[in-house]
């Protein structure tokens, strides 16, 4: 477990970022992943004055905020009208109901874990996030940063019709996953994210027409095989992972009904 | 660090390090019941309600509870022998280590879910782990007490 000598709440997103720039400053989401560090903070910078606890709708988005819960994901009703089970999908086997009421969406993205559900699912929306100072970018170019001192305010996700499946598979129920996809028709178009390959989640191009034939999926399967890159560790090794990213693809066209 | 907690009902107000675990905030006021496992948050033993919510409190930075009500084993006295009478009916303790976060999880399900189905009640409760008993008997207590408490008795 880390130490630390100042627990600060931020009183504003501005506050919060000069706070953060120091090398031995923190902001803290859950903590979950935070506490398995040993580091020394002299600040850990607390967000929760600052309403990013809320998921809300407009015309044209849903905005979720940073310190939203992984449970609250899970139980929300207007992540639920307007994206299905795929949220709950995504969190519910994270470890247990206790866990995902301190866990938050802001620290599962700004963590870009190579094993995360959560980024998983959400490159495969038409998902930007808010980061400060930086301003409004797609999900899958912050993916591919690297981890600075920078505010995530929030995940902000473009209303469409939304058809969408997500699939893992897992060693056992509440381990990390070896292997995540996300398909998401989004209107007619189709998006397909693979994660936890071990590492970050990727998006991976495709030619799918709106309703995919059986040549399109092997085209599909054939692209995947070729171009993205996947790895072993403890949990499985890079060609299961490969054999597993292909079949959770077919799956997932499949139960969205191509 | 000013804090100001009101644990089961009662107001504490400290000054403490800005790094102390709620759990080791709970504890150093006698409660107890909440105990250290694992300390990577896998196993619920640690278990307490923050504002009614279940949370693992070998996770929570006892500031963060600065302003909020905590609750405890020990201040649900009444419900956790209620329900701790199904459980040894159920012969579904053996060392009883993780009763005191199991407790306060199935309890808190109760609140949460209405009517939960078998495989709610395992989902519910999948970050609650238990080395001895295999869960079955864990798993009928639930259902008679939720079918006792349905009826209103
Ligand atoms: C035992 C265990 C099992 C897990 N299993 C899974 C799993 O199966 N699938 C999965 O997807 N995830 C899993 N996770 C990861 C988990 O879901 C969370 O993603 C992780 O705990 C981070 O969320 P947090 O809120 O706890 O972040 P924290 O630990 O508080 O923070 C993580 C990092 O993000 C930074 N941060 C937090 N919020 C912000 C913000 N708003 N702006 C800028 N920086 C920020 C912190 O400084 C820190 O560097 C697991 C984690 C653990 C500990
Ligand atoms: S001690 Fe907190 S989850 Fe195990
Ligand atoms: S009864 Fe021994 S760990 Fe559950």
């Amino acid at each position: 477990m880390f130490t630390a000598d100042n627990y600060i709440v931020a009183n504003s997103v501005e506050e919060a970022y000069e706070l953060n720039k120091a090398r031995n400053s923190t902001v803290v989401g859950g903590m979950l992943w935070l506490k398995m560090s040993n580091k020394k903070f002299k600040n850990i910078i607390d967000l929760s004055k600052l309403e990013l606890d809320k998921i809300e709708e407009t015309e044209e988005e849903i905005q979720i905020g940073a310190m939203v819960s992984l449970r609250e994901l899970e139980t929300n009703e207007i992540l639920k009208a307007n994206f299905g089970e795929a949220f709950k999908e995504s969190v519910r086997h994270i470890v247990g109901v206790q866990f995902r009421n301190c866990a938050t969406i802001g620290g599962s993205v700004y963590g870009r874990f190579g094993f995360s559900d959560i980024l998983t699912l959400l490159m495969s929306l038409d998902c930007y996030v808010k980061v400060y100072p930086t301003g409004i970018i797609p999900i899958e170019e912050y993916a591919k940063q690297k981890q600075e001192n920078e505010i995530l305010e929030k995940i902000i996700i473009k209303k469409h019709n939304y058809n969408i499946s997500y699939l893992t598979q897992r060693l056992t129920k509440t381990d990390f996953p070896i292997l995540a996809c996300s398909v998401a028709k989004i209107d007619d178009k189709y998006r397909v994210s693979i994660g936890a390959r071990p590492m970050r989640a990727v998006l991976v191009e495709n030619e799918l027409s709106s309703n995919p034939t059986e040549e399109e999926i092997v085209k599909l399967q054939n692209h995947i095989e070729e171009t993205v890159k996947f790895g072993s560790n403890m949990r499985a090794s890079g060609e299961y992972r490969k054999l597993l990213a292909k079949i959770l693809t077919k799956r997932a066209i499949e139960n969205i009904g191509g | 660090m000013e804090i100001k907690v009101k644990i089961n009902g009662k107001v504490y107000q400290d000054n403490i390090d800005a790094d102390m675990l709620l759990l080791d905030y709970v504890r150093s006021k006698g409660c107890y019941s909440a105990k250290r496992g694992c300390e990577t948050a896998n196993c619920g033993l640690c278990t307490v309600w923050l504002e009614g919510k279940p949370v693992l409190s070998c996770s929570v930075l006892a500031m963060k509870a600065n302003n909020k009500e905590v609750t405890t084993l020990e201040g649900l006295e009444e419900e956790a022998k209620e329900f701790g009478a199904f459980l040894a009916d159920e012969g579904a303790e053996q060392c009883g280590f993780c009763s005191p976060g199991f407790i306060m999880n199935v309890l808190a399900m109760k609140n949460e879910l209405e009517n939960p189905t078998e495989e709610e009640i395992k989902e519910y409760l999948s970050g609650n782990l238990c080395r001895c008993t295999g869960y079955m008997g864990q798993l009928r207590a639930i259902k008679k007490y939720l079918e006792q408490k349905s009826k209103g008795e």
